[in-house]
């Protein structure tokens, strides 16, 4: 009877546990949530200094900002009268939504291409895009590029040099790969070619993935400010992260525009205008975790 | 299969002919966005102007890499791209190994969840967003200052302005970025165990800590290794955008790498030439490490990227 017992607890992962056990339970449980509030409490501080007034900010040399204090929404009203930034996100949403149109299309023809084993110069095509993960022209080669294509201050050279994540595009073929080929055999002898094949059957089959890879683009142009910085000298035409990092961390751009009385609101605009730019992430984030913790399972599983 | 390979190259040309027409895009992208710019390495050893071209500019033979090896900031640069690399494996590779080993031991769901989700967070955190955060929380009135002010007792000033910082600031600001994120391929490898074997080790009498290391570890060694060598072969290749969002003319001495380098003599300068000597010499760098990282753990412990 004992030992039945016993075994079930062990099928359970609930043996009796130890004294030393107990106390790293314990120690676990306390570390892991010091941990939490640790990583989390970087971003509640920009949002409560946000609504801070900025005096307070400067001025409270050994005080941990715990809720906003003489709570004003003096910064947003600076962020919103500041057109760089709305028109950053114009940009960074037209960036974005092209961008990713073209990275899916040129991503899933490409996966489709070296999931056929069976076609011409394919092994060849496949070393030649492999080489790329491992050696590549460099920083100025590129730019020269890109300037003698005529891309500068074109958001399109934002769009066609990352045109396809080799990485995403492996992930891509192995989930084509997991379809059976008995499935793409029935379409061939049905007479449908590799167009209907691709759009038709298989990539309906593959949304999971592919909306994966949608989130991990996206989130790469949302993100992206490099390749903007070299190539776009034109302020009209920057996305959003590049105008952030003018007022972040170039100089106090919005202080001194509009006289004193907005200097002394300096450091809180900075943090108004994280939390504005950081809003949409914070949004979604909630609804694609999920997708995106799956999309790194797939690339460990590859890996 | 026979009758396959008879097949001649023009009807498996036809057969597929969809196939290889939308393999055009994608050919001419890996063509024009990674080939072309391997063959502009030439510039490298020419004294490229815009006005002549890269075909019209005059040879210059290896004069540009005898000139960067002999540039005073030479092994400055090396120095601080090792260090910076090296400090980061030491914290970083390890850092969420050791979470996902903790995250593992949690039985509590709720509690798991809650706080993986948080750790995944910063990952999607922009990093202008954190350099940002980082500058404002490092002024001299900042929060980290104050915080190091009253627990360390440092002296009192914008820490991104002292050279001696900057190490630690870029290494413990990726832990907080990455590190949750970077526990999940653990915990995948850590979710693909096998739990009789935790059971049978149960029964011959092992605890917490044996099943620790006879099962745990073991079943996740490979996804280690693997990580391992990428990291490896990637030590000297500390990216730029980091770097330049940091630092500043007064922390050159710690923070300058090879790539933030490159990116202010090549493009802010206008050295093209020199600036391709430079990243060739860096890719070039690269690819040994990465080359040797796999082959040597190939030897000791048959696993390898390929």
């Amino acid at each position: 009877m004992n030992t039945v017992i016993k075994k079930q607890h062990a099928a359970h992962g609930l043996r009796r546990e130890g004294a030393g056990e107990r106390v790293f339970n314990c120690f676990n449980y306390l570390f892991l949530t010091l941990l939490g509030v640790i990583l989390l409490y970087p971003l509640y501080y920009v949002i409560a200094a946000s609504f801070t007034d900025t005096n307070y900010l400067i001025s409270s040399a050994d005080k941990m900002l715990l809720y906003p204090h003489n709570a004003t929404v003096e910064a947003y009203k600076v962020v919103l009268k500041y057109p760089l930034i709305w028109n950053g996100y114009k940009n960074t949403i037209f960036i974005a939504a092209v961008g990713v149109l073209v990275n899916m299309a040129m991503t899933i023809m490409g996966g489709y291409y070296i999931s056929r084993k069976d076609l011409l110069f394919r092994n060849f095509i496949v070393k030649a895009v492999l080489l790329t993960m491992f050696f590549s022209g460099g920083l100025i080669p590129n730019y020269l590029l890109v300037k003698s294509l005529g891309l500068l201050n074109s958001p399109f050279a934002l769009i066609l040099p990352g045109a396809i994540s080799t990485y995403n595009m492996i992930i891509m073929r192995s989930a084509f790969d997991a379809i059976p080929s008995e499935l793409t055999d029935a379409v061939e002898i049905d007479g449908g070619n590799d167009v209907v094949l691709l759009w038709n059957i298989l990539v309906p089959i593959t949304i999971p993935t592919i909306m994966v890879l949608v989130l991990y683009y996206l989130v790469g142009h949302w993100n992206s400010w490099f390749p903007a910085m070299i190539y776009m000298s034109d302020k009209e035409r920057w996305p959003l992260q590049l105008v952030l990092r003018k007022i972040l961390i170039e100089t106090s751009e919005l202080s001194g525009e509009a006289g004193s009385d907005v200097q002394s609101i300096g450091e809180a605009v900075k943090y108004a205008v994280i939390v504005v730019s950081t809003i949409p992430v914070l949004a979604v984030y909630p609804l694609i975790q999920k997708h995106f913790v799956k999309g790194a399972m797939i690339g460990s599983l590859k890996g | 299969m026979e009758k396959t390979n008879s097949y001649s190259v023009k009807y498996r040309l036809k057969k597929n002919k969809w196939a290889y027409i939308m393999l055009i895009p994608v050919v001419l992208y890996y063509f024009i966005f990674h080939y072309i710019p391997m063959f502009g390495i030439v510039i490298a050893f020419k004294d490229y102007t815009p006005f002549k071209g890269i075909i019209g500019s005059e040879w210059a033979g290896l004069k540009h890499f005898i000139s960067f090896f002999n540039n005073m900031y030479f092994w400055r640069l090396i120095r601080n791209t090792v260090l910076i690399s090296f400090y980061d494996l030491l914290f970083n590779f390890p850092a969420p190994v050791i979470l996902a080993l903790l995250f593992n031991e949690v039985r509590n769901r709720h509690f798991k969840r809650t706080v993986q989700t948080i750790s995944y967070f910063p990952h999607f955190i922009s990093l202008v967003v954190m350099c940002g955060m980082i500058r404002s929380f490092t002024l001299s009135e900042g929060i980290i200052t104050n915080f190091l002010v009253s627990i360390a007792g440092i002296e009192r000033e914008s820490l991104l302005q002292n050279a001696k910082y900057f190490r630690a600031i870029y290494v413990l600001s990726s832990t907080w970025k990455e590190v949750g994120w970077n526990s999940i391929i653990y915990m995948a490898a850590l979710s693909g165990i096998n739990t009789e074997l935790y059971e049978s080790c149960e029964i011959d009498g092992g605890g917490k800590w044996r099943k620790a290391w006879h099962v745990t570890l073991p079943g996740i060694r490979n996804t280690i290794i693997l990580l391992f060598i990428l990291r490896t072969g990637a030590l000297l290749s500390v990216g730029s955008e980091k770097i330049i969002l940091l630092y500043n003319s007064s922390t050159y001495e710690t923070a300058d790498v090879i790539s933030s380098f490159l990116y202010r003599k090549g493009l802010q300068e206008q050295n093209w030439s020199y600036g391709a000597t430079v990243g060739l010499f860096n890719a070039l760098i690269n690819l040994i490490f990465i080359v040797l990282a796999n082959t040597t753990s190939r030897k000791f412990s048959e696993t390898s990227l390929w």
